[in-house]
């Protein structure tokens, strides 16, 4: 099976007076139908910056420089902007953190729906509504005839980002990217949008990229999960890989940052400094000054290989059972 | 327990929309419009000890922050009284209530927003040390490098302005700030749920370094049940401005009385549940404007019958140290003779 979505060496660079930022340095990744693939990393690790390549809504100074994006076999880097329209929207959509971002505040949620659904189609707007309907009521939102007429204000938090992934739903796209939707919403609430993310995904074979900086989301939602650190992936695996036994220094950092049951009242182990500039990144690996494990071969950079099942963009990789003690 | 450092008696908060002056017409023609209350904080009582770190959970909406804020004296509660090192705030003179105000210092959630973002950090951490006299002019310098320090900023930052720091250093120079009229207690909003995960880490060791350095109390609030498990000696759960579930977090964790408290407790993400059915409760915190009567709980409640509509759940012992407002634990104990 072909995967819906291929991602392959790509860069894209920001060119600001401070210097070119390499927000995204040699990117490659594929989602199958059906599949949610959880992209983790810290702020200023590019997960974001992937994600709106992906959706081609990266801006001036900001350009995707290098590598091939392709939904479904067809080549996305390159298109006019008047091609651009066609698929975003309609095969791809993208969630944001704040739905805010996504609603207008001064069209009731009817008007932004329906639009939606005729700017793709040649519908009737009653068809449309009919349609908007069902997208509302799929992701729980109760009595949606009624609430189709609100205006976003009218909703509560919760209630809007579900609104915003309906309107993700309507023309039933081939992937969505979803930027942190739940990070601003309460346990309770995340818990029930991440219920009917997981079923729309199941029932509707709707590809899923969900990038986030919380390894317990993932570890729940996510198939496969690729970790970020400046740029570039550097580690990617299947969610039981990745977190059962990591092998980037990096990733085996953020899981022993996460506080958890066994580890109690005793200091967390911590990753020491904080993400470097992208303006002014070490040579060689990215990580090297912060990691336990560098010595002088890295500062060459090291490739994404595979260190028994997973791959790991290291030269030290953790081997799963020193992992795992 | 050792002598509460503070003591909440049943303190409420509301907050009050008077009608403004075309409402108050409309009432003269018979509009029957009333002023809008809501009670952020209702009838919550709390001892904490010294030295203790008491989580406090919620949704947003439950009053969690209004009860931080009473705490810390930036509201003054409505209803109830406080005590602090056994004495009442409302029997204290002036400078009494001023040196208690001073003990308890609050950490915000967004650093960026709680610095003065034209004050260098120097400044920053400098200012209240020198307004209340604590430090002598001559030696002011010093201790904010002294601080500065101690909560693992260099102090050669000091000339620098709040924007060149990243978010974890932000929150280091609040923390470094609150620290610098030597408090015994802290109230934290929500402190590190804006930094990123090895951030977080970073600023939890650091709190707990604190605590154990500066013999420090806390009151944590925190949405976040994986945090609050990690640092807290007890927990207190709040829903709709009331304090439904109080244990040591070991209890809680083991065994939650409440059924809000064991849905937040399976609501949770852990890193070893894989591919997981996200079952929900169902609903949402209702408006605390017009909240539901009875057990404020009950419509999200999946064991809710008549009384809980009807009558307002006391809190009771359900087990040593460990309180719960919930009428099941009635009704468990009349149809089957034995507690839950």
């Amino acid at each position: 099976m072909s995967p819906v979505l291929k991602v392959s060496g790509l860069k894209t660079h920001f060119f600001t007076r401070a210097g070119v930022v390499p927000a995204v340095d040699g990117v490659s990744l594929t989602v199958d139908r059906g599949e949610v693939l959880g992209l983790v990393g810290e702020s200023g690790s590019g997960k974001s910056v992937t994600g709106f390549s992906i959706m081609g809504l990266v801006d001036a100074p900001g350009r995707v420089v290098e590598g091939s994006i392709e939904l479904n076999g067809r080549e996305l880097v390159g298109l006019t902007e008047r091609e651009w329209r066609s698929i975003r929207g309609k095969s791809l959509m993208i969630i944001f953190q704040d739905p805010m971002m996504t609603l207008n505040p001064v069209l009731r949620v009817d008007t932004q729906m329906i639009e939606a659904v005729t700017a793709h189609e040649r519908v009737s707007r009653r068809a449309a509504r009919a349609r908007a309907i069902e997208a509302l009521s799929a992701v729980g939102i109760p009595s949606p005839a009624e609430r189709l007429s609100a205006y976003p204000h009218q909703f509560s938090g919760g209630m809007r980002q579900r609104v915003a992934i309906a309107t993700a739903l309507l023309n039933r796209p081939d992937l969505i990217i979803a930027d942190e939707p739940t990070t601003a919403l309460d346990v309770t609430i995340q818990a029930q949008i991440l219920y009917e993310v997981q079923k729309l995904a199941i029932d509707t074979g709707t590809a899923m990229i969900w990038i986030t900086h919380d390894l317990t989301v993932v570890s729940g939602l996510a198939d496969r999960v690729a970790v970020m650190y400046a740029g570039k992936i550097v580690e990617t695996g299947t969610t039981d890989q990745v977190l059962d036994a990591p092998r980037h220094p990096y990733t085996v950092g953020l899981i022993g940052s996460v506080p958890s049951h066994n580890k109690r009242g005793q200091p967390l182990s911590q990753i020491p400094g904080m993400t470097p500039s992208m303006t002014n990144l070490p040579e060689g690996c990215a990580f090297r000054p912060r990691c336990p494990r560098a010595d002088d071969r890295c500062r060459v950079t090291p490739e994404l290989t595979p260190t028994t099942g997973a791959l790991a963009r290291c030269h030290h990789p953790h081997i799963p059972s020193e992992a795992a003690a | 327990m050792s002598e509460p450092i503070l003591a909440l008696r049943n303190v409420s908060k509301r907050f009050v929309k008077s009608l403004d002056a075309a409402e108050r017409m409309a009432n003269l023609v018979g509009a029957g419009l009333a002023d809008e209350v809501v009670h952020a904080v209702d009838g919550v009582s709390l001892e904490i000890a010294t030295g203790e770190v008491v989580g406090l959970v919620g949704e947003s909406g439950c009053g969690k922050s209004t009860l931080g804020r009473v705490v810390a004296g930036i509201h003054p509660a409505s209803e109830g009284e406080m005590l602090f090192r056994g004495k009442r705030l409302a029997e204290m003179n002036a400078a009494e209530r001023h040196e208690a105000a001073l003990r308890v210092q609050m950490i915000f959630q967004d650093p960026m927003s709680a610095l003065n973002p034209r004050m260098r950090v120097a400044e920053i951490i400098g200012e209240a040390p020198r307004f209340h006299g604590i430090v002598p002019r001559s030696e002011l310098s010093a201790t904010v490098d002294d601080i500065m320090l101690r909560v693992g900023l260099d102090p050669a930052y000091k000339r620098r302005y709040p924007h060149q720091f990243s978010g974890g250093q932000r929150q280091r120079i609040n923390i470094a700030r609150a620290l610098a009229v030597n408090p015994d207690f802290l109230v934290c909003d929500e402190s590190v749920a804006a930094l990123d995960v090895s951030i977080q880490a970073q600023v939890i060791n650091l709190f707990m370094r604190l605590r154990e350095e500066l013999s420090l109390t806390y009151l944590f609030i925190s949405h976040d049940l994986g945090v609050v498990e990690h640092i807290c000696d007890r927990v207190v759960i709040m829903y709709l401005g009331r304090m439904v579930e109080m244990a040591s977090t070991e209890e809680l964790f083991a065994r939650a009385n409440h059924p809000y408290t064991q849905a937040l407790l399976a609501e949770v993400p852990r890193l070893d549940q894989r591919k997981r059915t996200f079952a929900a409760i169902k609903g949402e915190i209702p408006s605390p404007l017009h909240p539901p009567p009875g057990c404020h709980f009950h419509p999200r409640c999946p064991h809710a019958f008549d009384r809980c509509r009807a009558e307002r759940p006391a809190l009771r012992e359900v087990a040593p140290g460990h309180i719960s407002a919930c009428h099941l634990n009635d009704a468990a104990k009349h149809s089957t003779g034995t507690s839950l």
